[in-house]
């Protein structure tokens, strides 16, 4: 070790400490200004940062139930939070379901089973994973304008029609799988072959068991990632209760309609559930993502 | 290997499973089959062929032993063929047409909508009254003291032709009221008269002639009855246009050729704010990426130092923005960032006297754009630093330091060559990343404030693809056609950058 001295280790610490306390309140202001904002009386700022008269109003409205106030007058609340949050853990739970169980067997095939073109197949894949939905968005809301007609389960402002897109970013989970496939020691499968499993039953019973840290990390990859998608559900959706929590939330800061305080309860209220599960995930998330990025 | 556990594997399934399976692998085919003719009979050829194709691919895969790798990633690939990559050319291919709010029908359909249109014909309206007929109905329609019965039809909401007889008026009558509230099913109901008049209801009360304003010529040409006007399809554009080159709407969707890339490349209005746009996506997205790597890495260095307590809480904190959902904390700086009510002005009143436009200022709003991306994106980058930074072994700072080189100099000279090759495919995907990161633009600006004197809205903070879903779904009247085209170019774009990338994840995991 290079001996320092005393004084400058002491002095070098304070600073360290100092520049990561300032740079925290500067990060957190957001966090802290909304939670004050979620308790202040009306939607405007009315010039301070704590509040003086603190009230639930907001808190109320966020969970769905109508607030008196002082004065007798009733609020209703001005948008289905609840719902919309509901809206999209369905959405985002069915979705990577889906995406799992299509990755999970797809990684399967492109680590262990030697076919034609896999190489080419898996270089594609990776390819075109880099192509962002942004590209697609027109197309994709006249095929289910279409389909609408048919069906109205697969048109527009269905969730149907929302899972089903979502189930095509299956590609970059199939990298990070098959990272993970191929980690695996190829003895096993040999073992499980010479006992008389096909390809099939090697996946069920070998590899299935096996891969439940890197699908859970997927699982809630996926999750987040729906959760979080605007653009796509912003077109596929239209009416107010059929929205999801993304395009739902934009309506609160409305030019004409402006929300402030009823968002900030809101903003909290859907907020603390999906950062929670990221913060308890993390750790498996940064270690799962590194580990599929390398090894691919 | 394999085809030795298909052998082992074959007899430990009983024939009843495989029979199963078949018939399961049958109905699922014949039930596309039969999606597939719906959608191509309501007039979508191209879509029944894309279900076909997947029908016919589902049926090879599962149906016979010979593809069976296949069965394993083929649920994958059709769906990444069906929703990513056909719907990328489709888009592209719209870019070619004249799709959009003006133009949204085919061909077929609009002139369909067209001849639908009727004159009625006023002067033999006749006032009608409705009259009970067992389950059925009569319509009488009255003309001056005499008047016509109907043959009885049963008012079930379909469309039905009647004749019509001249008859006394009925005994019995369903009053008005009665009358009105079976409106809609006497709507579909067309009574025709002996000298050979069809008399429709329009209205509560009458029923009178309907007439078709168009007929359609031989020559493809629409004759307007009434006026003599004539309506020629011009497939150019996608419009029935009149003799004074004046446009019918509806229109239909057309190949227009090259006409929205020339609106991009040779119309002022479009392309002037087209080439701004063009440069800020690429400010922002560098911008954007050098930002969160500089205070990422430098966060990164500083959680590594060996004599830092409470790591594990700066750590935890400082993650935060990264583990709220995006569109929360975005739209929270939507709130915190307004210029009249926002709290980051009330404390820069406070605090300096001065309250910066951040929502009317174009370079103000840019500057608040990457302020807000920053704080969104750094804590990835530090988590990837971080990783990064313990891969370098530590007895070559030992030894630079030990030579009398500052720790300034030894990260400079040691620790940062060694992390920026595994960082640089990171890097790129990032900036490739922010090149879209149309959902930040979308949640806090929506692109404003706009750039005066353009054709299209257009904004200062607008980046390529928040420009193209402005265009196609927001604003300028879902210009599907011209947001196509813009979107090719942005697929040229993407694809340099995804070559880009892949030759450098490839570089990456070789080493």
């Amino acid at each position: 070790m290079v001996v320092e001295n005393k004084r400058s280790l002491l002095i070098k610490k304070v600073l360290a400490h100092g520049f990561m306390l300032c740079f925290l309140c500067l990060i957190l202001f957001p966090f802290l200004v909304v939670i004050s904002i979620s308790f202040r009386e009306g939607n405007f700022t009315v010039g301070e940062l704590i509040p003086s008269n603190p009230t639930l109003e907001h808190w109320y409205l966020a969970f769905g139930w109508d607030y008196v106030r002082d004065d007798g007058t009733v609020v209703s609340p001005p948008y289905p939070v609840l719902t919309w949050m509901w809206n999209s853990v369905k959405v985002a739970l069915i979705a990577a379901c889906g995406v799992l169980a299509v990755s999970c067997i797809s990684a399967y095939a492109f680590s262990r089973i030697k076919f034609w073109g896999r190489a080419a197949l898996l270089d594609s894949l990776f390819i075109v994973q880099m192509f962002p939905t942004t590209l697609a968005l027109i197309a994709l809301y006249a095929v289910f304008d279409t389909l609408g007609d048919i069906s109205p389960a697969f048109g527009i402002d269905s969730h149907w029609s929302l899972v089903v897109v979502y189930l095509s970013g299956v590609m970059m989970h199939i990298w990070t799988i098959k990272g993970y496939f191929d980690s695996i020691d190829p003895s096993l499968d040999k073992a499980a072959s010479i006992d008389g499993a096909s390809p099939w039953q090697t996946f069920r019973h070998v590899f299935l068991p096996l891969a439940m840290p890197i699908m859970s990390v997927v699982f809630v990859l996926v999750f987040i990632g729906v959760i979080n998608d605007y653009p796509l559900a912003s077109i596929l959706l239209r009416s107010q209760d059929n929205l999801t929590l993304a395009v739902g939330s934009r309506l609160y800061l409305n030019e004409f309609k402006y929300l402030w305080g009823d968002f900030a309860a809101a903003a909290i209220l859907s907020g603390v559930p999906i950062t929670v599960v990221f913060l308890v995930a993390q750790k498996y998330l940064v270690s799962g993502l590194s580990d599929g990025a390398v090894k691919g | 290997m394999t085809d030795l556990a298909f052998d082992a594997g074959q007899p430990a399934q009983g024939s009843i499973a495989t029979f199963l399976g078949k018939a399961f692998v049958a109905v699922i085919s014949l039930a596309m089959l039969y999606v597939a003719w719906i959608v191509y009979m309501v007039g979508q050829p191209m879509f029944g062929v894309i279900v076909l194709l997947v029908a016919i691919g589902f049926f090879c895969v599962y149906g016979f032993r010979r593809f069976y790798f296949a069965r394993f990633i083929y649920p994958g690939i059709a769906t990444m063929a069906l929703f990513v990559i056909f719907p990328i050319l489709f888009t592209i291919y719209l870019g070619f047409t004249n799709y959009g709010s003006f133009n949204l029908l085919t061909f077929e359909r609009a002139k369909e909508v067209i001849l639908s249109r009727t004159i009625v014909d006023k002067d033999n309206a006749m006032p009608f009254a409705l009259t009970p007929d067992g389950d059925a109905y009569r319509v009488y329609l009255e003309d001056g003291n005499t008047g016509f019965l109907s043959a009885p039809f049963t008012l079930d909401g379909t469309a039905q032709q009647v004749t019509a007889k001249p008859a006394p008026a009925p005994q019995i009558i369903l009053d008005r009221r009665a009358a009105i509230k079976l409106r809609k099913e006497l709507a579909e109901i067309s009574v025709t008269l002996p000298d050979g008049n069809v008399m429709s209801s329009i209205g509560l009360r009458e029923f009178a002639g309907v007439q078709p304003e168009f007929v359609e010529q031989p020559d493809g040409t629409l004759l307007n009855i009434a006026t003599g006007e004539i309506l020629t399809p011009d497939h150019g554009i996608g419009f029935y246009v009149l003799d004074t080159k004046e446009q019918v709407s509806p229109g239909w969707r057309t190949n227009i050729g090259w006409k929205n890339f020339d609106k991009i490349f040779n119309s002022d209005g479009i392309r002037a704010p087209m080439f701004s746009i063009f440069i800020w996506t690429f400010v922002f997205a560098v911008g954007s990426v050098v930002l969160t790597f500089g205070i990422g890495l430098l966060l990164a260095v500083i959680l590594q130092w060996e004599h830092l307590r409470f790591k594990t809480t700066y750590r935890i904190l400082l993650i935060l923005p990264y583990a709220v959902p995006a569109f929360i904390s975005i739209l929270v700086f939507r709130g915190l960032f307004n210029q009249n009510f926002g709290e980051i002005n009330m404390i820069l009143e406070a605090l300096f006297g001065a309250r910066p436009s951040w929502n009317t200022d174009g370079q103000l709003a840019r500057t608040m754009i990457l302020i807000v991306n920053t704080w969104l994106g750094y804590p990835y980058m530090m988590l990837l630093a971080m990783g990064f930074l313990q891969s370098v072994p530590q007895d070559q700072k030992k030894a630079a330091l030990i030579e009398g080189a500052g720790p300034v100099r030894v990260f400079f000279k040691i620790t940062l060559p060694q992390i920026i090759p595994p960082f640089l495919p990171l890097l790129l995907a990032s900036f490739a990343f922010n090149f879209n990161n149309i959902v930040l633009v979308l949640l806090l600006t929506r692109g404003g404030p706009d750039i005066p004197g353009t054709i299209i809205p257009a904004g200062e903070t607008d980046i390529l693809g928040s420009f193209t879903y402005r265009i196609a779904f927001l604003d300028s009247g879902t210009q599907f056609g011209l947001s196509g085209a813009i979107t090719l170019l942005i697929f040229i774009l993407v694809s340099v950058m995804a070559y880009a990338n892949f030759v450098a994840m490839r570089r990456a995991a070789q080493r």
